[in-house]
């Protein structure tokens, strides 16, 4: 399956989980964390296994204002980038 | 300025036993002695302290930390602090007896070093008789378990030209992360550099198969690529900037901002025997002193890069330019560069001896 048909998911071994030191979403991996922007942030806690890219675009652009076709950018973008950095399965 | 960030990652070196002698090994010349290792109770206070700090994610290490009989004690003490666990394992000590407890314990991911891709070579660099067939087993039984396995394979100019096979190695082995790492020249890798330091061209081959390898694997395997700083015009940014997101606590108690920390003369790194890992971080003199940009030379005071690679690292411009204070010799700016380019061409058609890493085998000072 290619495009935002695709199912997005965690890879074995990744974290999504909220740091109270930090006050702030952070993502963990095989040797790796990334410390994620708002929209990132909210992207990731649409990722669950089961919903389609399609429907974090949908959900996203019921909630935000900014044009469906910039969300869907955003959306695409961060999850391909974190798909070729090992923490999202695509 | 911006109020202290907290560390992100905290290294355990719980021991500096290893079965293992790889010459590679970039512990340092001097190890820690069992006996005065951290005792399981020091190393749970560690935890429970870092975890409060802010730390994310924990790697034990060593050495070899499966050495250490209360390993799956302190990956459950980890576990429940909610830190994220990392193993960084040779993996001839991973048997089907000790997966299922460490599995239980909490771990979240497994990094296994592989010498080579022949058993006769693997396990003439990793000075251990069975060594290769072990860590295959170990491979295998981290993947069956479900758990994210990354094979390490560390280069060097002994097994340079068999990188494509390393990389097929990860992939058949099922490895989610492989991670080709040139040696990286501190302790007694540095002793045996001559025997070591690749060839460009053999840099040249080793670069062009892994950006192969991650192109096509892409999505599937995450490749990562240590470059050997011999051939950089820019250095690395050593742990990410000295006390900027990396605690390195010894197997004795010591905190360092950088593994090879202990070799810079006349400092004097707290113990986390003495004192919290609060105080360490952001009060003592030993994190403070390279922290940051005030501390650097006026090359790399002036430039764009100072906030990217932090000037390098201290460790490398002691051992190459006699002052921890100075540039990174790897940068093309620093005014001893030129050492990098001496070190390539000693290492040209030199004898390919290694001394292994062994305690008591250190060479006289000055050999
Ligand atoms: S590099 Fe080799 S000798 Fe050093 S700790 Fe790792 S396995 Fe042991
Ligand atoms: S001069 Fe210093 S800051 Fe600039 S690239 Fe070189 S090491 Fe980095």
């Amino acid at each position: 399956m290619t495009g935002t048909a695709r199912t997005p998911s965690f890879r074995p071994g990744v974290k999504f989980r909220f740091d109270s030191v930090r006050d702030a979403w952070v993502l963990l991996a095989p040797e790796k964390l990334f410390l994620l922007d708002e929209i990132g942030v909210e992207i990731l806690k649409l990722v669950d296994g089961t919903r389609s890219i399609d429907g974090i675009i949908d959900d996203l652009a019921a909630r935000f204002t900014a044009p469906r076709a910039e969300i869907a950018r955003d959306v695409v973008g961060a999850l391909e980038d974190l798909s070729a950095r090992g923490a999202v399965e695509l | 300025m911006t109020p202290l960030a907290p560390p992100m990652a905290l290294i355990a070196e719980l021991t500096h036993r290893c079965p293992l002698q790889c010459s590679y090994c970039s512990n340092p010349l001097h190890l820690d002695a069992a006996r005065n290792e951290l005792q399981t109770r020091d190393w749970k206070n560690v935890l429970t302290e870092a975890a409060r700090l802010g730390v994310l994610q924990i790697h034990f290490s060593g050495g070899e930390p499966m050495a250490r009989p209360d390993l799956v004690e302190l990956v459950a003490h980890a576990s429940a602090s909610g830190l994220y666990i990392n193993l960084i394992t040779s993996g001839v000590l991973l048997t089907d007896a000790m997966m299922s407890p460490l599995l239980s314990a909490g771990i979240d991911h497994i990094q296994v070093s592989f010498q080579d891709t022949q058993e006769t070579s693997a396990d003439r660099f990793g000075g251990y008789h069975c060594g290769h067939a072990k860590k295959l087993e170990a491979a295998r039984r981290i993947r069956e378990s479900g758990l994210p396995l990354t094979a390490n394979f560390v280069i060097h100019k002994q097994n340079a030209a068999r990188i494509r096979e390393m990389l097929a190695l990860g992939e058949e082995l099922g490895a989610q992360r492989i991670e080709i790492a040139h040696t990286q020249y501190y302790g007694w890798a540095l002793l045996n550099r001559k025997a070591l330091l690749p060839s460009r061209a053999q840099l040249a081959l080793v670069t062009e198969a892994v950006i192969d390898a991650q192109a096509r694997l892409s999505g599937r395997i995450t490749i990562d690529y240590v470059v050997p700083d011999y051939y950089a015009e820019r250095p690395k940014a050593c742990m990410g900037g000295w006390g900027n997101r990396f605690i390195v606590i010894a197997p004795s108690g010591k905190a360092l901002p950088c593994h090879a920390a202990e070799s810079i003369p006349g400092m004097v790194f707290p113990s986390v025997r003495d004192t919290t890992l609060g105080e360490i971080w952001t009060a003592s003199d030993a994190f403070r002193k390279y922290r940051g940009t005030g501390w650097m030379p006026v090359t790399c005071r002036n430039c764009d890069r100072r906030e990217i690679d932090w000037g390098g690292c201290r460790c490398q411009a002691l051992a190459l330019a006699g002052d921890a204070g100075a540039t990174d010799p790897a940068c093309s700016l620093s005014p001893h560069h030129h050492v990098m380019h001496e070190a390539i061409a000693a290492a040209t058609d030199a004898a390919l001896d290694l001394i292994p890493r062994r305690p008591g085998l250190l060479p006289a000072q000055g050999a």
